[in-house]
């Protein structure tokens, strides 16, 4: 469990990223953060695996305080993919790219061996085990560092930006990606933009704003909430904006999912649905 | 908690565009006061005038009003003047039969305030030139504008390469990796996941700079003109007599006058 306690963070004296966020994220929860550039969303992350530490107030990782321990040890339990895989490249190869946190996490290498073939398999690398990673698409350099990150199997697992730079098929496997690893019991944190993507996962939002928490509940209740919306640059999602623009009597405004929206459009004509 | 690279040591070299009258004078006249008091600094090795040199820069801090920035700057240079001072007494006290004199110790500060002279006068030039000004005066001087040029866009990459080398170290820690661990050649061997993908990254911004170049035609006129042009004022005028002053007072003390010693006040040797 994750417990955010009025955390106050500033980079450098004069301006402060973050305001007084407080926030609690239960195991196996799914949640999207959410909120305009520079409204503290990725600073607020980095707090979570102790890569910075809060000017005042506490952030718990299972009842441990990030100040008291190493981002190394808080890294076994956090697992946290930036945004930019070209940040973190750097090894001759796929495989030796995965191993590399094992190793520095001290895994033996017959363990190591397996959590490699794991990781390739469960990201469709298999066939590029021995390339270079700067050899591969973007896309797939992005599923290099998460096999990376999701190699030691933490418990809790951050993505910032993770639908950057990919096409719908890659999204789609994205999201069924998160929902299997959900469906496990990990804890997920996304840092986001999109919407879409939001929406199609449905997940619990926490939407931030000037370095505070301007909104934090389930995704069809903020992201069908076109004042908080607004004040935050986000716009509604399209099922969203559809029902909202309809308003049909006997139609709900908050519809964010597209099965949702087909039962409910059948059901208004009259149609039985099929 | 540290920020690395990106919040601390790269601090000073990020120039704020503000108006003094420092920050207002030609960068070619600021140049060359830093290269006469680099010149009195190398005459003098007595520590009364190196004092007086010390002290003559605070105005002009003062005047920029680039206080914080040039004390943050000092103290960087902090460790390396321990260092020379350190070096300098050990080195006496080695030479001079492991004992040390008066004279060894003024000395050894001297060479201390010889550095910190030098550090402080060019700190208060980068501290009060923006790279533009820098580059433009690099032009005026008739230096090829491909020099030039390289030479500014080297500047100004040098905040945008610390932040992206913290964004690399950030996520190579959220992977286990301990930069302070282990011996010395470990401790090297930590910066390989670090140096690899900012030099593969900085290979790339390159190669995107010089296409974004050439999308705007980039050295398609061969005789370039200037929006802004440095002119010589007042206040350059008024600087160039200090320079004058400086170097012919340094230059007549250096031949004629006894450098008196701080230990003479006190009756030593």
């Amino acid at each position: 469990m994750l417990m955010v306690e009025d955390v106050h963070f500033s980079y450098s004296s004069s301006i402060e990223a973050l305001k007084g966020v407080s926030l609690t994220v239960d195991d196996g929860e799914f949640v999207a953060i959410m909120g305009q550039n520079g409204a503290g969303k990725t600073t607020l992350v980095k707090h979570f695996n102790g890569l910075l530490k809060p000017t005042s107030g506490r952030v718990l990782v299972d009842g441990v305080e990030t100040t008291k321990t190493s981002v190394a040890a808080l890294a076994r339990t956090v697992g946290f993919v930036f945004q930019n895989p070209d940040h973190q490249l750097f090894s001759e190869t796929v495989e030796e790219e995965i191993a590399f946190a094992l190793k520095n996490f001290g895994y033996a290498p017959d363990v190591i061996e397996k959590r490699i073939e794991w990781g390739v398999n469960l990201l469709g690398l298999a066939q590029y085990r021995k390339t270079s990673p700067f050899m591969l698409s973007g896309g797939e350099r992005k599923r290099v560092a998460l096999a990376s990150v999701l190699a030691w199997d933490p418990k809790m697992l951050i993505l910032d930006e993770p639908t950057i730079g990919q096409d719908h098929q890659q999204k789609e496997n994205l999201r069924q990606f998160i929902m299997q690893l959900q469906s496990q019991g990990k804890t997920i944190v996304i840092v986001t933009h999109d919407v879409e993507f939001v929406a199609e996962c449905n997940p619990r939002v926490v939407l931030m704003r000037e370095g505070k928490i301007a909104a934090d509940g389930e995704g069809k209740e903020i992201l069908t909430n076109p004042q908080v919306l607004k004040e935050s640059s986000i716009v509604l999602p399209q099922i969203a904006q559809v029902f909202s623009i309809l308003n049909a009597p006997g139609l709900p405004k908050d519809v964010i999912d597209i099965y949702e929206a087909k039962t409910l459009l059948l059901k208004k004509l009259g149609v039985t649905s099929r | 908690m540290s920020r690395g690279l990106g919040g601390s040591v790269f601090d000073g070299l990020k120039f704020r565009k503000v108006s003094s009258p420092i920050h207002n004078l030609d960068p070619r006249m600021k140049f060359v006061y830093v290269i006469a008091v680099f010149v009195a600094a190398i005459l003098f090795s007595a520590i009364i005038p190196l004092a007086i040199l010390f002290v003559m820069a605070l105005p002009f801090v003062l005047l920029a009003r680039v206080q914080k920035q040039w004390l943050r700057s000092l103290r960087g240079a902090a460790f390396l003047a321990l260092f020379i001072f350190v070096i300098n007494v050990g080195g006496s006290y080695f030479t001079h039969g492991f004992t040390l004199l008066a004279a060894d110790w003024e000395n050894a500060a001297a060479m201390t305030m010889r550095f910190v002279v030098l550090v402080e006068s060019f700190s208060v030039f980068f501290l009060t030139t923006s790279p533009d000004h820098l580059g433009l005066a690099l032009e005026q001087s008739h230096v090829p504008y491909e020099f030039s040029f390289a030479f500014t866009t080297a500047v100004r990459f040098v905040p945008v390469l610390a932040e992206e080398a913290q964004t690399i170290m950030d996520a190579q820690k959220a992977r286990g990796l301990e930069l302070e661990k282990g011996n010395f050649m470990k401790r090297i061997r930590n910066y390989v996941p670090v140096l690899i993908p900012l030099i593969v990254s900085a290979i790339r911004r390159s190669l995107e700079l010089a296409e974004a170049m050439e999308s705007r035609a980039w050295g398609a006129t061969k005789k370039r003109t200037n929006l802004y042009e440095l002119k010589l004022r007042k206040g350059d005028y008024a600087l160039l007599a200090i320079i004058i002053v400086i170097l012919a007072l340094t230059v007549y003390a250096f031949l004629y006058v006894h450098v008196p010693t701080v230990r003479s006040f006190f009756g030593y040797a």
